[in-house]
């Protein structure tokens, strides 16, 4: 897709994301502490958090620059149904900004000091979690589309919304870790993603037409 | 037949919310006066928390406001999607501060009462993390509003977003109530054939008359809010001008 090779141009938007995201989550250990029993507790919610901050970062550049060189209101003229083509431009956002936090975080998880299963877990809660984010963090863009402070209102705009997927995202390995078995987060997750695949690109062209008319 | 379109045009709208907010003005003060006597001399001692549980008379009515506002906002914001009325828009944005201050008087009164309780004035637990998590939906509500120049992209902008955060709520308030939770559950539950209380009758009366008051300020403050919004948004057109002209007069 268009939006893939365009991003694939500007491989330092790429890169920024990921570095960020390594960047926070190394800054935690630093800021409590190296105790290894602490950090192994804490590590899903800080690689959890870590992804929700990297992920709002690239938000503001997924609907601007069509924006502003014109094409996105060619978009709006195509005959296919514009929620379509922002589920377009929200999967080429994930796989560009998700989908390297999912490869990532083994890694990260491993300087936390979680173990295989754990590991595991944290990935596929991440791999179902940041879709979401992108969705949700599409309306989040397309509200705020060519305002002034767009990037810190998007913050404030989407950050609530992100709280479900924090809370069973970080719950099911936890709950892993203890075990407890996360299905029942998984699923959950799993809801979220289907209720939100569905709603959000809908939402998301609502709010483009509001911003580009 | 009653119209109910007719009130949709501010300028019909205009003189009746003028009416009922002196109407519901005088009423919630009435209701503040004889809910802040009982509150404070009628209502008994609490046996398990002593004096300290009066705060819930505001506490409870607060909270209760504070989730009601939010939906009635997303139901005006609907409105004004779905028939494109300007009206409805600007009620929807009228209610927003109200809402946010009663989430505020909420949580700054569960503060003041946990710590002699919990012995903490802030725990994570479910109703408090969701409850704050919709002090942030109104800020982020009345932030989009205001940094939006033109005012019906303004309001349709934040409509949506208010439609959003109300799907949201549930799914916010069972995430943080299935994560942790200390908060006690409600004392007042509508059971079958009739309303079920664990607390005497004259706490729930004074309880009654403290949540009718602030729906009454609510109310009062809401249709004031919006008589300036309607003024200051058609300020343009023939009768606010001739409005004026005969205020000046």
């Amino acid at each position: 897709m268009r939006d893939l090779t365009l991003a694939m141009r500007h491989r330092s938007d790429v890169l920024t994301t990921v570095f960020f995201f390594i960047i926070v989550v190394s800054l935690f250990p630093l800021g409590v502490g190296p105790e290894a029993q602490l950090l192994k507790e804490m590590a899903a919610g800080v690689v959890w958090v870590a992804a929700l901050l990297a992920s709002m970062l690239s938000l503001t550049r997924l609907f601007a620059d069509d924006y502003h060189d014109g094409t996105l209101e060619q978009l709006l003229l195509v005959p296919q149904p514009l929620s379509l083509i922002v589920l377009g431009k929200v999967l080429a956002h994930w796989i560009i900004s998700g989908l390297p936090l999912v490869l990532m975080s083994p890694l990260l998880g491993l300087q936390f000091g979680l173990e295989g299963d754990a590991l595991l877990m944290l990935m596929l809660t991440l791999l179902i979690g940041t879709p979401v984010l992108s969705l949700l963090g599409a309306i989040g863009a397309a509200l705020t589309l060519g305002l002034r402070g767009g990037g810190v209102l998007v913050s404030l705009l989407v950050l609530p919304l992100y709280i479900p997927v924090l809370i069973f995202g970080a719950g099911a390995v936890t709950a892993n870790a203890m075990g407890m078995g996360a299905e029942g987060h998984l699923s959950l997750m799993g809801a979220i993603l289907l209720l939100a695949l569905v709603l959000a690109p809908w939402a998301s062209a609502a709010a483009l037409r509001i911003s580009v008319e | 037949m009653f119209n109910l379109f007719k009130f949709s045009s501010p300028a019909s709208f205009y003189p009746l919310a003028g009416r009922l907010t002196t109407l519901f003005a005088i009423a919630s003060v009435i209701l503040l006066a004889v809910g802040l006597y009982m509150r404070f001399f009628v209502a008994p001692t609490d046996y398990k928390q002593g004096e300290g549980y009066r705060i819930m008379f505001i506490h409870v009515p607060a909270a209760w406001m504070s989730m009601f506002i939010y939906v009635v906002m997303a139901c005006w914001a609907a409105a004004g999607m779905i028939w494109h009325t300007r009206l409805s828009s600007m009620m929807a944005t009228s209610l927003a501060p109200t809402g946010a201050m009663f989430t505020f008087i909420a949580l700054w009164t569960g503060a003041l009462w946990g710590k002699p309780m919990w012995g903490a004035w802030w725990v994570w637990d479910a109703r408090l993390t969701s409850e704050l998590i919709l002090l942030f939906l109104y800020v982020g509500f009345m932030a989009l509003e205001s940094a939006i120049d033109d005012p019906r992209r303004a309001a349709r902008a934040s409509g949506l977003l208010a439609l959003v955060g109300v799907v949201n709520i549930p799914i916010i308030y069972y995430s943080v109530q299935w994560w942790n939770t200390l908060h006690q559950g409600s004392s007042i539950k509508v059971v079958k054939g009739g309303v079920e209380a664990s607390m005497s009758e004259i706490m729930i009366w004074t309880l009654l008359v403290m949540t009718f008051a602030c729906w009454f300020y609510t109310i009062a403050v809401a249709l004031n809010r919006v008589r300036s919004i309607i003024l200051e948004r058609e300020s343009d057109s023939m009768w606010v001008k001739a409005l004026l002209q005969g205020a000046k007069s």
